[in-house]
């Protein structure tokens, strides 16, 4: 049995660490479905100025070729320029880094910013690309046969759970 | 060379006979007994009965004698148990000179296989504006006189290609279709042309033509066989015409006994037949009418068609199915279907076109030619390209498992066909 | 049950050749596609690299820009290298076969082919006889099927009124030629549409529409009545030929859509063509260029809509 942290009370200190990092160009942008369930949170806990941006990546994949299409795409909504910002680009579990990867190409496809910094709620290293998180939530140890998911319940609480990889 | 058959279920469809026994046979005929015949066919567990009779095979020649069409046609007839076929006479040229007409029987006759009894062109070139000579190709062996599926628009050059056809009393065959009503029409119009996309003919283009030929039939007093009722309309027709005491007599293709438009599936090319094949209404009518003999006989209809002419778009590809060597299988499983006896069924393919043709040939009796075939009812076998002799492998059937099998065919007391 | 030829052993879309036989689950997944690639239209850089190392053919044995320009746009904003061969002029000409232009296109790599053609079922015998990592997309096929279209039909009816089952669809002219009425009419019926109508006079509407879930309307004005949707369909000029229809004038007068017969419909209606229009026969100028018109929009969605297409066959080798 693998202990997982408690994804709400982690919450606080993310944001808090956020913080220092928000300027005048700052804007937030999270990856569905988890990305985007936290960064909502985060987004409403920061009170940042500009809307939030939720991006899919399901056009930047590199396993198109081998899987089609997994699932169906949501539209990525950016109600910002992208162009000089700081943006923050949330996601929940941080691994292989190829969403990472795929995120930022969509990004450069909207225009060219300042920079990006990485937050995820959960990092469960297993890395195969050079990506790393600038604010994480916290450390976690996970079988390579299983996956870390982040769950939303009926009334809007955050937790981690554990299936098996397909 | 005298022969004697023993064993097997004698089935005479003409006398309605059906029980095991023996046929002897000596110069070509059916004898009452031999002292000491020359060969014994064991007929075990099989079926004999007279050769099938096919009103409506394309043997391709005149036209396609650089493929050996001829052969590979009649030896497809005698191993799907036919032992006498007519030919319409949509050849390359037509049937429309005499010279024609004596080579292909000629052809015929030294391979000895099936007989081949052709049908002459109504008219010249079969483009529908002039008589043929009837008189000289009648001489020269034709056994009726047809359009195939060439369209003889003009009614005043109908009406007196039949009265020309009376006076001599030569048959006049007939496939009823309206050509302005069928004109670019590919398959019956109804709800799957619709899906499909597909130019539709609809029944009325048959019907149409049909109450015009019998009533000129009427008027003209020529023998008139229908060829390949395609409707259940045309079927109610006919069914009155006959009530009201007309000599007419028709027939219907096999594969529209089993299949339905509905079988055209995914554009299913080797469905594009003519006449199209209409709906599970119409198919149940023809199946119906052919059991209570208001449709006197089945034919295979038999149209080999090159691969190439049938990997078309379904619009595009050349109609036609090859059926010489699955009729036998096919008249078994539509009888089985209607609940009727072997003798009934077989009357259909044997008895039945013997009286149209006016030959001898279509029963098993003692001087009758003996022109026979021995099979077994119950053998399975799957249609692929291998097992059909024929050049034709364009069968809505390919890959199918039929039941009946031609175990060996005899024309003239000849064993033509033997299966290995 | 016939395997469908569209569908892989998995049920994914592996071609697309007909609206019918699709489950409606995969409908659903390409318009909740076209959705998201409704996006991209409308950034700076309208490109993702989705196919980018494909090759799209356009094989359009048919003349037609529109289509073929929406197809090429839609491929190359998947990043796909698109060759656009107009067979007309070419090999058919020579007397090559339809199956024999395929292969030789094979030959050169092709992923998607986007087919075109004069006679009903050509995209099926391709289908059947194209190599397992190669996708038809059918661009349209005799009197058949257009199903690129009626997605985008779907599409824009589902953005305008959302839910299918409370909607009365009118579908208006040509039905008999018309493989765009065709393809609709599959969509709305396996998407639960209250209604679907047809609306002509008996020499254009086939028979059987009623076996397709249709009703027969012959007078415009009780056809119309309380509809949400009314979809126009082209009316051509051989068809003033070939003792179908007497005159565009005395169509107009019967058939063609104007404000007044229009105001018979629901007030919020749309009014829909799968173009190209001739104003004044099946349409009146007003009403094309009028609120009720969602013509214009109907060509932006066509694009997202066969990006999805594109996107989902091709997806998985």
């Amino acid at each position: 049995m693998i202990a997982l942290p408690d994804a709400e009370a982690l919450l606080p200190g993310l944001a808090e660490a956020l913080c220092a990092r928000i300027g005048p160009r700052s804007a937030m942008i999270g990856l569905y479905t988890g990305g985007a369930w936290l960064a909502e949170r985060l987004h409403a806990m920061l009170g940042l100025a500009e809307p939030l941006g939720l991006m899919d990546i399901a056009f930047y994949r590199d396993d198109y070729a081998q899987q089609g299409l997994k699932h169906d795409p949501k539209r990525t909504r950016i109600p910002f320029s992208v162009e000089g910002r700081d943006l923050l680009l949330v996601d929940d579990v941080l691994y292989t880094g190829r969403t990472v990867r795929a995120a930022m190409n969509e990004l450069f496809d909207y225009g060219r910013p300042r920079s990006i910094a990485l937050v995820v709620l959960a990092d469960r290293g297993g890395r195969q690309l050079p990506i790393c998180a600038q604010v994480v939530g916290a450390e976690v140890v996970v079988p390579e046969t299983k996956r870390l998911r982040l769950k939303r319940d009926a009334d809007g609480r955050l937790r981690f759970e554990l299936e098996d990889a397909a | 060379m005298s022969l004697l058959i023993r064993g097997a279920r004698v089935v005479d469809p003409a006398s309605g006979r059906d029980a095991p026994g023996e046929v002897a046979i000596a110069a070509g005929r059916i004898v009452e007994r031999l002292e000491r015949p020359a060969r014994v066919i064991d007929g075990h567990g099989l079926v004999l009965a007279p050769a099938l009779i096919d009103l409506s095979a394309r043997l391709r020649e005149p036209g396609d004698e650089y493929k050996a069409r001829l052969e590979s046609e009649l030896e497809a007839a005698v191993a799907g148990g036919v032992a006498s076929l007519a030919c319409p006479p949509d050849t390359d040229p037509p049937l429309d000179e005499p010279g024609l007409v004596d080579m292909l029987r000629r052809r015929a006759r030294a391979l000895s296989r099936a007989r081949v009894y052709p049908v002459g062109a109504l008219t010249v070139k079969l483009a529908g504006e002039q008589l043929t000579e009837m008189v000289e190709l009648a001489a020269a062996g034709c056994v009726a006189f047809s359009q195939a599926n060439a369209p003889l628009r003009d009614t005043q050059v109908l009406w007196r290609a039949m009265q020309y056809a009376a006076t001599f009393g030569f048959p006049v065959w007939l496939r009823a279709e309206d050509a302005w009503l069928a004109a670019g029409g590919v398959a019956h119009d109804g709800e799957v042309a619709t899906r499909l996309g597909l130019p539709g003919v609809p029944d009325f283009a048959e019907t149409i033509a049909l109450a015009t030929a019998l009533t000129l039939a009427r008027a003209t007093g020529v023998r008139l066989h229908v060829c390949r009722l395609s409707s259940a309309a045309a079927v109610d027709l006919v069914r009155a015409a006959k009530r009201e005491g007309l000599t007419v007599s028709c027939d219907v293709a096999v594969h529209h006994l089993h299949l339905s438009d509905a079988d055209i599936g995914d554009f299913d090319a080797n469905c594009r037949l003519e006449p199209p094949l209409r709906s599970a209404r119409d198919r149940e009518a023809l199946a119906a009418a052919l059991a209570d003999g208001t449709i006197d006989c089945v034919v295979s209809d038999h149209t080999p068609v090159d691969e190439d002419r049938k990997q078309l778009p379904f619009g595009e590809a050349e109609p036609g199915a090859s059926a010489l060597e699955l009729l036998l299988p096919l008249v078994l499983r539509w009888a089985a279907e209607r609940g009727l006896s072997l003798a009934e069924a077989l009357a259909r393919a044997t008895s039945g076109p013997a009286r149209v043709l006016g030959v001898e040939a279509g029963r098993i009796a003692p001087g009758a030619p003996a022109d026979l075939v021995l099979f077994d009812p119950q053998e399975k076998w799957r249609v692929t390209r291998e097992a059909l002799r024929s050049q034709g492998k364009n069968t809505p059937f390919l890959g199918h498992e039929l039941t009946g099998r031609v175990r060996a065919t005899l024309v003239a007391g000849n064993v033509v066909y033997e299966a290995r | 049950m016939r395997p469908d030829l569209q569908l892989d052993a998995e049920g994914r879309l592996r071609h697309l050749l007909s609206i019918e036989g699709l489950p409606r689950e995969v409908i659903e997944r390409i318009l909740a596609t076209a959705e998201s690639f409704a996006g991209v239209t409308e950034r700076d850089i309208k490109k993702v690299p989705l196919l980018r190392g494909k090759s799209v053919f356009n094989l359009f044995f048919e003349p037609s820009t529109r289509t073929r320009t929406t197809f090429e746009i839609a491929a190359k904003r998947l990043s796909a290298d698109v060759i656009n061969l107009n067979i007309a002029a070419s090999s058919q000409a020579k007397g090559e076969s339809l199956l024999d232009t395929v292969a030789n296109l094979s030959a050169m790599q092709a992923d998607i082919f986007v087919v075109r053609h004069a006679s009903s079922g050509a995209p099926y015998l391709i289908a059947r006889h194209v190599k397992p990592h190669e996708h038809v997309i059918n661009a349209g096929d005799g009197r058949h099927a257009h199903p690129t279209q009626g997605l985008l039909d779907l599409y824009t009816i589902r953005h305008y009124k959302g839910d299918f089952s409370p909607l009365v669809v009118a579908i208006v002219g040509d039905l008999a030629h018309s493989r765009v009425a065709r393809s609709l009419i599959h969509g709305l019926t396996t998407l639960g549409t209250g209604e679907v109508r047809a609306i002509g006079p008996q020499t254009l509407l086939p028979t059987g529409l009623q076996a397709l879930g249709v009703r027969v309307f012959h007078d415009i004005r009780t056809g119309l009545r309380d509809a949400d949707v009314i979809v126009m369909l082209r009316l051509q000029n051989e068809r003033m030929s070939g003792a179908l229809l007497p005159s565009a004038q005395e169509y107009f007068m019967s058939y063609g859509l104007t404000a007044e017969r229009l105001a018979l419909a629901k007030p919020d209606a749309i009014v829909m063509h799968p173009g190209p229009m001739n104003r004044g026969v099946e349409i009146d100028s007003a009403v094309a260029d009028g609120p009720h018109s969602v013509i214009l929009p109907q060509v932006t969605f066509g694009i997202a809509v066969r990006m999805a297409v594109m996107s989902i066959v091709a997806g998985g080798a």
